[in-house]
């Protein structure tokens, strides 16, 4: 976590050439990877009249996606780790927030489509129903993170923002958690989640020995 | 001498003024006629039955289904149903019964004048639809048996074939799939056994060639591809029962005042719809039923 930071603030070498060159690489790239993660968004836009439960398919939909930005995030580290290539990093906090961006219309789909603002009915959802308590609280946990997720805040909270984002891997456990406890039947997609967070978990605990 | 008089014909007695407003559904429903060889349409009687409610879309009720054993998403069952085979079809009655038979598809269709029911059926997932069936009622069925004194409660099997059942490969639920019913439900006048959707032979991935409906009742219950019907003393083991006992219970009529363990089922979102609306005892059918349960905890016995 300590050297993630430094990483972020490592300073680009030189105006012109090479250093420059490597600076139009990096932001091209990310608005590729922006537009990227705009497409399941497209998607659903797409989709949207000719579903049969459209507001059962968004909710799923922006659900599966805030989970897949889960474990991409966390697979930044891992796979920086194993190529040693550094500049992995700089794409990690566009993750992040894309991430956030889709944990937001998971939310308020639920909110506003299913439940209709009814909070009542919400409320008793969050007490009584665990996965519903999951997902909130997960969702809950991220927006601290979204908010610290700027070089401002960096600096600020010096080492405590790695701490305070470590919170990242109960996000997800609780994501993965939720989607589980949901399911009906058929535990096959949730388990394929779990499976990958488990090995992104495993491999940071093996990493730290 | 041609003599030209003013039309005193209002076009709405050409067309009445109903099919001229539903005429996109029914050019949905000339296309699938057209797009399946095996439709044949049914004669079926209006009955009193019947639902006031706007029927789902053909497209709706035959594109969003729970058919486990055709895969778990409920765009699944349309996508791999076309493989089975629904003709030949029997179905062995037996059991506590005087005159035990296996009826053929065909047979069964003459017991008794098919109807139309329009009726609504409730999710346990919390979303409903409104869909016209066409079919017998079981009860017209069960008196071809002669049950004995001894039937108390009627058991149901669905086809157990992997080959054209592929989900029966997977272990989601314990193959065949099985419900079953009290002889008072199974005999009430509004359970039915469906042959028809919209006038048609009942798509595959609906349950054909013959599936219960007991509208009262969350829709897993009203098992689909039925071979076996048997009817016994003791209450038969149910497949989603056996799978979450605390879920789904064996009478599951439809309560909004009992949960789900993991949701409400206070409220319900008809298909096509985006408000929830309320979700009503028996769905909406308790003064037909509501007296099958008197006396019982339904809270116990959910």
């Amino acid at each position: 976590m300590k050297a993630n930071e430094n990483m972020l603030q490592m300073p680009i070498p030189s105006q012109y050439g090479w250093g420059a060159v490597q600076r139009m690489a990096l932001n091209w790239s990310k608005q590729l990877l922006f537009l990227l993660c705009l497409l399941p968004l497209a998607r659903m836009a797409l989709l949207f009249n000719e579903a049969v439960n459209p507001i059962e398919f968004i909710t799923r939909s922006t659900g599966t996606w805030t989970l897949v930005g889960l474990l991409l995030t966390l697979t930044i580290t891992p796979l920086r780790q194993i190529t040693g290539w550094n500049r992995l990093l700089q794409y990690r906090r566009m993750l992040g927030l894309l991430t956030f961006a889709y944990a937001v219309l998971h939310f308020t789909t639920y909110l506003w489509l299913d439940q209709f603002f009814d909070l009542t009915a919400i409320l008793k959802d969050i007490v009584k129903r665990p996965f519903i308590t999951l997902g909130f609280a997960a969702f809950i946990l991220l927006i601290p993170l979204a908010l610290t997720s700027n070089n401002a805040a960096m600096r600020q909270l010096k080492r405590n923002w790695g701490r305070l984002h470590r919170l990242i891997y109960l996000i997800a456990v609780l994501g993965v958690l939720h989607y589980v406890w949901l399911v009906k039947k058929d535990l096959t997609q949730p388990l394929i989640y779990a499976a990958c967070l488990a090995l992104l978990l495993a491999w940071r605990v093996w990493r730290r020995r | 001498m041609l003599i030209l008089q003013r039309s005193d014909i209002l076009p709405s007695e050409i067309t009445p003024q109903s099919v001229f407003l539903n005429r996109r559904q029914l050019m949905i429903a000339a296309a699938a006629l057209l797009a399946s060889e095996a439709s044949a349409a049914f004669k079926a009687q209006p009955s009193h039955f019947s639902t006031k409610d706007a029927p789902n879309s053909l497209k709706q009720i035959s594109t969003y289904n729970n058919y486990y054993e055709f895969g778990t998403d409920k765009s699944d069952p349309a996508e791999n149903a076309g493989k089975l085979k629904t003709r030949p079809w029997s179905i062995t009655v037996d059991g506590e019964v005087g005159k035990p038979r296996v009826f053929s598809i065909d047979e069964l269709l003459k017991l008794a004048p098919l109807e139309e029911r329009i009726y609504r059926l409730r999710c346990v997932e919390g979303w409903s639809m409104v869909i016209p069936w066409v079919g017998i009622p079981l009860a017209s069925l069960l008196k071809q048996i002669a049950p004995t004194s001894r039937a108390r409660y009627v058991a149901f099997e669905t086809l157990h074939d992997p080959q054209q059942m592929p989900g029966q490969l997977t272990r989601s639920l314990q193959w065949p799939y099985r419900e079953g019913l009290r002889i008072d439900e199974a005999m009430h006048p509004l359970t039915l056994l469906a042959v028809g959707l919209y006038g048609e032979v009942l798509p595959n991935q609906n349950g054909a060639p013959l599936r219960l409906v007991v509208p009262w009742k969350y829709g897993f219950k009203s098992i689909k591809a039925i071979v076996r019907i048997r009817l016994q003393e003791n209450q038969p083991a149910t497949s989603w029962n056996l799978a979450a006992p605390n879920e789904y219970g064996f009478y599951s009529n439809v309560n909004p005042d009992v949960d789900h363990p993991r949701w409400s089922q206070t409220k319900e979102r008809r298909i096509g719809e985006i408000l929830k609306r309320p979700t009503l005892p028996f769905n909406g059918y308790a003064e037909q039923v509501a007296s099958l349960y008197k006396g019982m905890d339904l809270r116990k016995l959910f």
